[in-house]
């Protein structure tokens, strides 16, 4: 099993919905990364998404395009991401991490010593936000022959027949961007998602994040009631770029984001009545 | 009247005419090119578009309104046109101008924005976006737009839009909005970034209408046969003129549209030599260029697996050309396929070629052509003399030069 799963698992048995944020490698400096990381984790991160920079990132809004641009302007490339994702390994032999990024670095790369490297490093996974299962079988094969998962993503516009195909071909969990739009994109229609997550739990067996439009504990309080993992990313990202300059308050500043999104999120946890109602 | 798809029909049955062609395959791909490489959001609607563009290739009512509009509202067919005094200077080749130039809005781009409008109509779209680099593809976008009612929202990169101010008064004229772009290196590949952005969060009364060959399926293959009404005239054209077909083809690539266009109806016929030519910019050597096919490798970006030029991280890189329109990173998946196939031959000429050329087919011919539409020329200038006189080369004037005046006037260090 791999660590995803296990950790998914875990949760479950605890009656936990993970907590997963989200930050671009290397914003605003390579060296901040690794003990953020560190600091999300001890703030109650189940699992870290570790953006890779790239110079087209058509499917994200300004926050993340300005971060990206941040960690490019210091020179961060997928290699150094697996190089933090090892130095993280150092100290935490638990947590899963997942890359999230765009096709190219790692066409580039190539496929077997992307998910070679990729496994050497402590990486449990990827998320690729422009592979759909359409294109995405061989990197599947390749990552699956060394135990990563493939994270995919569902939209509101993915129809029944998609989100099972997709579920199909998924492992580790599932991610449900919640609106139509880039990330940090508006408002989250909290009513349509649970209706929308419901859905995706009758169809697919595999674990259920939401992600785009969380930024505060409500809004995570609310999409934990149907979801198994709730995603926050724009929310810390724009919190990092305020503190580009003293770097030094990063780890705290994030962690006692966190800290709050977690609170907010256990007391949802907490409630009685069943987590997925009807 | 024939119909687009008529024709295409026909000139795939012709006696004596080579193996068929029948690229893309129905996910998009030209050999290991091309694809669907979107974000999730855009694959149920990209599948509602390849769906609704089947149906309208099989509607003769479809096909009846758009060789109408090609006709009245674009001008076509539009001439072919022996350039004698050229070609008796060159000493070599008859140089045949397909004059695209003389189409409304002054350019190919129109032939493609023509086509697509009409189905966002047919689909019920309120709205379209477009990505724009030297401006043409707004303008013809707007134009349509404007004269089918319908709310249209132009992107485009702040550095284009200030070495295309005539082309953004334009548009702003035509009712559109034009958005600038700042992030990136602030040119088409970041308009194209910002106009997907708003396709993914617009989707539902959106349409949007990329202007080249590019993007994921079916765009490539919807707007490359969009196109090929360049190439069917002029090979019609060409047989009537000459009696016989030509010997080489000759047409610019920064997407490629025109390339595809004048390229797709010649592809079975193997005695056509086909050119694509992109900018070299400032010399290939200097890594101040724009020609993927020449100096890339292949990659991903903007929905489809194509030649691109990056760094040795896969990170896109700045290109340059003093033409907007070929200053582009990747090119259409199908010219990247018939490079690797060894159909086409594409090679690439500097600014000061271009330039040049620019210059000699307005004292010559009296006709003034893009910057764009000049790398063709530049290319052609090359071939002609390397040919007998009883040889014919076509070329794609794929746009006229109004629009180019500020770049050349500075260039020659005049201020207009």
């Amino acid at each position: 099993m791999s660590r995803i799963a296990q950790r998914f698992e875990q949760l479950r048995e605890r009656g936990r919905t993970a907590l997963i944020p989200f930050v671009t490698a290397g914003d605003p400096a390579p060296e901040v990364t690794v003990p953020l990381m560190h600091a999300m984790v001890a703030a109650g991160a189940d699992l870290v998404e570790l953006g890779v920079p790239f110079s087209d990132p058509m499917a994200d809004g300004p926050v993340i395009q300005r971060a990206t641009e941040r960690a490019l302007a210091m020179g961060v490339s997928l290699t150094h991401v697996l190089e933090m994702v090892r130095q993280f390994r150092e100290r935490d032999a638990e947590t899963p991490v997942v890359l999230m990024g765009y096709l190219n670095p790692i066409e580039v790369m190539g496929y077997e010593a992307f998910s070679r490297q990729a496994q050497a490093s402590g990486v449990d996974g990827a998320l690729i936000v422009d592979l759909p299962p359409e294109e995405g079988h061989d990197l599947i094969e390749t990552m699956k022959s060394h135990g990563l998962d493939l994270v995919y993503l569902l939209a509101p516009t993915s129809t029944e027949a998609r989100i099972a195909r997709i579920g199909g071909v998924a492992s580790g969990f599932v991610y449900y961007v919640s609106v139509k739009g880039v990330t940090g994109a508006g408002h989250l229609d909290t009513e349509a998602v649970a209706g929308q997550v419901r859905l995706i739990k009758s169809l697919i067996l595999l674990p259920v994040g939401v992600g785009f439009g969380i930024k505060d504990p409500e809004t995570a309080a609310s999409v934990a009631r149907g979801a198994d993992a709730v995603i926050v990313g724009s929310a810390i990202v724009s919190r990092i770029e305020t503190l580009a300059d003293t770097p030094e308050r990063i780890p705290e500043t994030i962690a006692d984001f966190l800290a709050g999104l977690r609170h907010a999120i256990d007391a949802v946890d907490a409630l009685p009545e069943p987590r997925t109602a009807e | 009247m024939a119909t687009n798809a008529d024709n295409l029909r026909a000139s795939r049955t012709e006696p004596g005419r080579g193996p068929t062609y029948d690229l893309p395959d129905s996910h998009g791909h030209f050999g290991p090119y091309g694809g669907m490489f979107v974000p999730e959001t855009l694959m149920h609607p990209l599948e509602e578009l390849r769906a609704a563009y089947a149906a309208c290739l099989a509607d003769p009512n479809f096909q009846a309104e758009m060789d109408a509009d090609l006709r009245d509202y674009v001008g076509r067919p539009s001439p072919l046109y022996h350039a004698e005094r050229w070609s008796r200077e060159l000493g070599g080749a008859q140089i045949y101008l397909k004059r695209e130039d003389l189409n409304h809005t002054g350019a190919h781009k129109v032939n493609n924005t023509i086509g697509q409008a009409l189905l966002a109509r047919r689909m019920g779209k309120t709205r379209i976006i477009a990505e724009t680099g030297a401006g043409q593809h707004g303008v013809a976008s707007a134009t349509v737009a404007a004269r089918l009612g319908l709310e249209c929202v132009v992107y485009m990169g702040e550095v284009d839009i200030a070495r295309q101010e005539a082309n953004v008064y334009r548009m702003r004229l035509l009712g559109a909005r034009v958005v600038p772009v700042t992030s990136g290196s602030r040119t088409l590949k970041d308009a194209l970034n910002e106009a997907m952005r708003d396709w993914v969060t617009n989707v539902d009364n959106t349409f949007y209408i990329i202007g080249t060959v590019a993007g994921p399926h079916p765009y490539p293959m919807m707007v490359r046969d969009f196109q090929s009404v360049i190439g069917r005239e002029a090979r019609a054209q060409i047989l009537e003129r000459a009696g016989r077909l030509p010997d080489a083809l000759v047409a610019c690539v920064g997407g490629g549209s025109n390339a595809i266009g004048l390229f797709y109806p010649f592809i079975e016929d193997r005695e056509v030599a086909i050119y694509g030519i992109e900018a070299a910019g400032e010399g290939i050597a200097t890594g101040h260029h724009a020609a993927p096919l020449t100096a890339g490798r292949p990659g991903v970006l903007h929905g489809n697996r194509t030649y691109l030029m990056e760094d040795a991280n896969g990170q896109i890189i700045e290109t340059h050309s003093i033409s907007a329109g070929l200053d582009y990173p990747g090119v259409g998946p199908e010219h990247a396929w018939l490079k690797d196939s060894g159909r086409a031959h594409y090679d690439a000429v500097t600014d000061d070629e271009a330039l040049a050329a620019f210059h000699h087919l307005t004292r010559t011919e009296g006709i003034i052509p893009a910057l764009e539409s000049s790398h063709a020329l530049a290319y052609a200038h090359k071939l002609a003399p390397t040919l007998r006189q009883d040889q014919i080369i076509l070329v794609n004037l794929s746009g006229r030069g109004d629009k180019d005046m500020h770049t050349v006037a500075l260039h020659d260090g005049l201020v207009l």
